[in-house]
């Protein structure tokens, strides 16, 4: 069997991220957009985990731990324009969101 | 082969199922990630995204990242996804579930990802001999001091990473105020 590289785990955040681009293209639920992009954010934490065992010093940690707290702080805002314009316009799907001001 | 030939093992003890648990961590993150960008109920694309967060959570222990996966389990799938399933609860109307799921333009958007996911491959191809063979040392002290170190800095230094810490709680505060904000009936 081959050895686990980190070429694997490189693979799998590729892998993952492609999902979340086609979360965020493909779908018309606003939220599930929106959970997209927290995947795209996963993957790119992978990565610098990965690289992170690979140089053996603690740098893509710190970095990934950044990452996670701009992303907690995306999602509540996000989720908070979503929810301010529900209150508006009653719908959540992407292709229905089409005027800057009515 | 003699696990502890390996060069890829730098620690005492040689792990003996590592390629199993790699396969069946990855595999579960990427049946979750399929999972949540094609089911029709949102609650359901929130736990497909909770599996994969927590399998995600298993690779980076699996990476000797033991802080990470707890900042991970803790803020992502106990925080980050908890407000997503608030958010679906207050804004998923009956039928919404009932209607068009996918974009007119999905295969466009299919296409592009996939020229995407090859150009990722392509780009790991040739960056392989770039790789180094041999797997660096790990620090000697435990996980957590040492981000600790990197983060609050240490001995009566400051850190490399002290400065963005405090500009991090900066930009949480502000994203307080905007999400309170910005929900209110009257400002």
């Amino acid at each position: 069997m081959v050895p686990i590289t980190t070429i694997h785990y490189l693979v799998v955040a590729a892998a993952l991220f492609v999902l979340g681009v086609v979360g965020v293209l493909t779908r018309r639920n606003v939220v599930i957009v929106l959970m997209s992009i927290e995947l795209i954010l996963n993957a790119v934490n992978l990565n610098l985990v990965a690289f992170s065992r690979m140089w053996g010093n603690l740098y893509g940690q710190a970095f990934a731990i950044f990452i996670v707290v701009d992303a907690a702080a995306e999602a509540a805002v996000g989720l908070g324009i979503l929810i301010a314009f529900f209150r508006n316009k009653e719908t959540i799907h992407v292709d229905e969101i089409d005027l800057l001001k009515w | 082969m003699n696990p502890m030939a390996n060069p890829l093992i730098n620690s005492g003890a040689a792990p003996v199922a590592t390629p199993f648990f790699f396969y069946l961590l990855a595999g579960l993150s990427i049946v979750g990630a399929l999972l949540m960008i094609t089911r029709r109920n949102a609650v359901h694309s929130a736990l497909a995204l909770i599996l994969t967060l927590l399998s995600v959570a298993g690779l980076y222990l699996m990476l000797y990242a033991p802080f990470v996966a707890g900042v991970q389990i803790i803020v992502y799938g106990g925080g980050i996804m908890v407000l997503f399933l608030f958010v679906i609860m207050l804004v998923n109307i009956e039928r919404v579930s009932r209607e068009r799921q996918f974009n007119r333009m999905w295969p466009v958007g299919l296409l592009a990802s996939c020229a995407l996911l090859a150009l990722f491959l392509g780009a790991l191809e040739k960056g392989k001999s770039l790789l180094p063979d041999r797997l660096m040392q790990i620090p000697e002290a435990s996980n957590t001091q040492g981000i600790a170190a990197l983060l609050y800095g240490d001995a009566g230094r400051m850190g490399q990473y002290t400065f963005a810490f405090e500009i991090a709680s900066l930009l949480l505060l502000v994203a307080i105020l905007g999400a309170v904000i910005m929900t209110k009936k009257k400002i």
